[in-house]
């Protein structure tokens, strides 16, 4: 049961670990609160007081940035489930029974992936419309190919090793063989790909907050905050580089999580 | 030459399908675009006489078809909120994208070749995690936060250049190349980290094999075998990432431009959006997608000349 895990698994993991920890913290407990202003204290710099300065209201940006990167993170999740779980279920369909269904779906897969999820995002977008829910649901969609294929590649491999043929022999239903057989054999490239998954994810949400297509106003995430505080650059630098920073956080947890995973060695 | 007009044949069917798609999505449009141009009182004549002036009373395959034929030979409609043609709309917003695309694109190959090789030699254990933790925290900053930085060392601090006071081409393409440097940077930086730790992947896989071993063993230097035979080899994934890269740093472009103030094709697009203006999302959409259909191909003409194996096939 000795399996070497790769520092990057640690490292990653605390990051992400105390960053959402902060971010459930956040949930309940701000040090100020999000909304009040205070006029008094406009653009102040960090502070014993204020641990990341103040926005143009007056407003702690600890307490906002804690808000946001929950709103970031949770968006994050959803658009990962969403994938995920669509992701799986074609994936492991189309790797278990090949054929011609799966023949055209991974031709299907590889073409959307083929373009950038941002593009294909603000099409649909300009179609249907932004907003928090849209963006969920645009960037879910367009999440799902990347885990099929992931998942796809897994099952075609463990459909022709042993454990599945005399499982099969043994009178094992398909969907039992398929959910819990192969399924938790795929965990090492599932688990770097929704590691990969949340860090595109909080990519893709942050651009398309920081164009003002995503999350709207009042509600704020990472990215709509750091579009925000590029008009206060030269006033309250702070700002975006506290803001800015976060996001550095989240991503490199996830992808030192993501790194990590994909170098340990899964062999019992 | 059968492999090509094999390939370009593919090419022409996948721009038919990705056209017909980008023309598909903006159809199920909820709402007449003729409310839009002649607002909410218009009469019913008038609507209809601008719904056939539209030839949006005609069947729909007939109206994608006149679109098709009429976008490549460069009508790409007319816009509706400034009632001008798309195409005049594009024309000088376009090659100020397309410099910033080469010029990324351009960072990011000469940038990335001879770092990712260094990388890829580096034996030490200890160098070989520092490099690693330092590409995943480059990596991981996106290209905005970059263009913010960049903005703030080099535009407010140190006063290279002033950020949001674009120079036009039309001025001076010295100066418009100059202010284009910092967006092209932020843009290709992460995509350098990206393709290093690629390269890097690539060139220690072909290390460990046995044809390396080879070579070494019947007195070839291990920077002749690297020269030799590795890199070859480890040019054919890294030619196909940079394709990936040039489609990323296309899109990369619509958020730097909104950094860096830069009117080009990504802020028009976002303004369309905004604004509901279709048909100009629609055309730059295809544009876009064209590019990206383009890229993969070249790239794939590209890595068969690298690897004969890939023609032969």
């Amino acid at each position: 049961m000795k399996r070497t895990k790769h520092p990057f698994v640690w490292v990653g993991g605390a990051l992400s670990g105390v960053v959402t920890a902060l971010i459930l913290l956040g949930f309940v407990w701000t040090p100020y609160s999000t909304t009040m202003m205070d006029a008094a204290a406009k653009r102040q710099p960090p502070s014993a007081a204020h641990w990341l300065g103040t926005d143009q209201f007056g407003r702690d940006l600890f307490s906002r940035i804690l808000e946001g990167a929950g709103t970031s993170l949770l968006i994050a999740l959803c658009v990962v489930l969403i994938g995920s779980v669509f992701g799986i279920l074609i994936g492991s369909f189309c790797g278990y029974y090949g054929g011609i269904p799966d023949l055209i779906l991974t031709r299907i897969c590889d073409s959307i992936t083929a373009f950038p999820a941002i593009l294909l995002a603000l099409v649909i977008i300009s179609v249907v419309g932004g907003g928090t829910y849209n963006i969920i649901l645009a960037l879910g969609v367009l999440f799902i190919p990347s885990f099929a294929r992931v998942v796809r590649g897994e099952f075609a491999r463990c459909r022709h090793l042993n454990y599945v043929k005399s499982a099969k022999l043994m009178g094992v239903g398909d969907l039992r063989l398929m959910f819990l057989h192969i399924l938790p054999n795929t965990l090492p490239v599932l688990l770097p790909a929704v590691s990969i998954g949340l860090n595109n994810a909080m990519l893709s949400e942050a651009s398309m907050s920081f164009l003002g297509i995503g999350i709207q106003p009042p509600q704020a995430s990472l990215g709509s905050m750091l579009s925000e505080s590029q008009t206060y650059l030269n006033s309250a630098p702070w700002y975006a580089l506290s803001v800015g920073g976060t996001i550095v956080l989240m991503m490199l947890g996830f992808s030192l999580l993501a790194e990590g995973l994909q170098q340990t060695d899964w062999r019992r | 030459m059968k492999n090509i007009a094999k390939k370009l044949v593919a090419l022409i069917i996948t721009l038919f399908i990705v056209s017909f798609l980008a023309f598909l999505a903006f159809q199920i449009i909820p709402g007449d675009p003729t409310t839009k141009m002649l607002g909410t009182e218009a009469t019913p004549e008038a609507v209809s006489e601008l719904r056939s002036e539209l030839g949006l009373d005609l069947p729909f395959f007939v109206r994608y078809w006149h679109w098709l034929t009429a976008f490549v030979q460069g009508d790409f409609g007319m816009s509706y909120s400034y009632h001008m043609p798309v195409r005049a709309m594009l024309a000088d917003k376009l090659p100020v994208t397309a410099l910033l695309i080469l010029l990324a694109f351009g960072f990011t190959v000469i940038l990335s070749l001879p770092l990712g090789i260094l990388a890829g030699r580096v034996r030490n254990r200890w160098a070989d995690t520092m490099i690693t933790a330092v590409d995943q925290v480059v990596m991981s900053v996106p290209a905005f936060f970059v263009g913010i930085l960049a903005c703030f060392i080099f535009g407010l601090t140190f006063h290279l250049f002033v950020p949001g006071n674009f120079i036009s081409y039309t001025d001076s393409w010295a100066g418009c190349l100059g202010y284009l440097v910092f967006p092209a940077l932020s843009i290709a930086i992460p995509r350098i980290a990206m393709t290093v730790k690629m390269l890097r992947g690539a060139i220690g896989a072909e290390l460990r094999q046995d044809y390396v071993r080879t070579s070494q063993s019947r007195g070839a230097s291990r920077g002749y075998a690297l020269r030799r035979h590795v890199l070859r080899n480890a040019l054919i994934p890294t030619i196909a990432f940079l394709a990936v890269s040039a489609a990323e740093i296309m899109t990369g472009t619509i958020v730097i431009e909104q950094v860096f103030t830069i009117p080009g094709i990504g802020r028009l697009l976002l303004a369309s959006i905004g604004n509901r203006d279709f048909p100009v999302v629609q055309a730059i959409v295809v544009l876009m997608a064209a590019w990206i259909v383009l890229v993969h191909f070249l790239a794939d003409l590209l890595s068969s000349w690298v690897d004969p194996r890939i023609r032969t096939h």
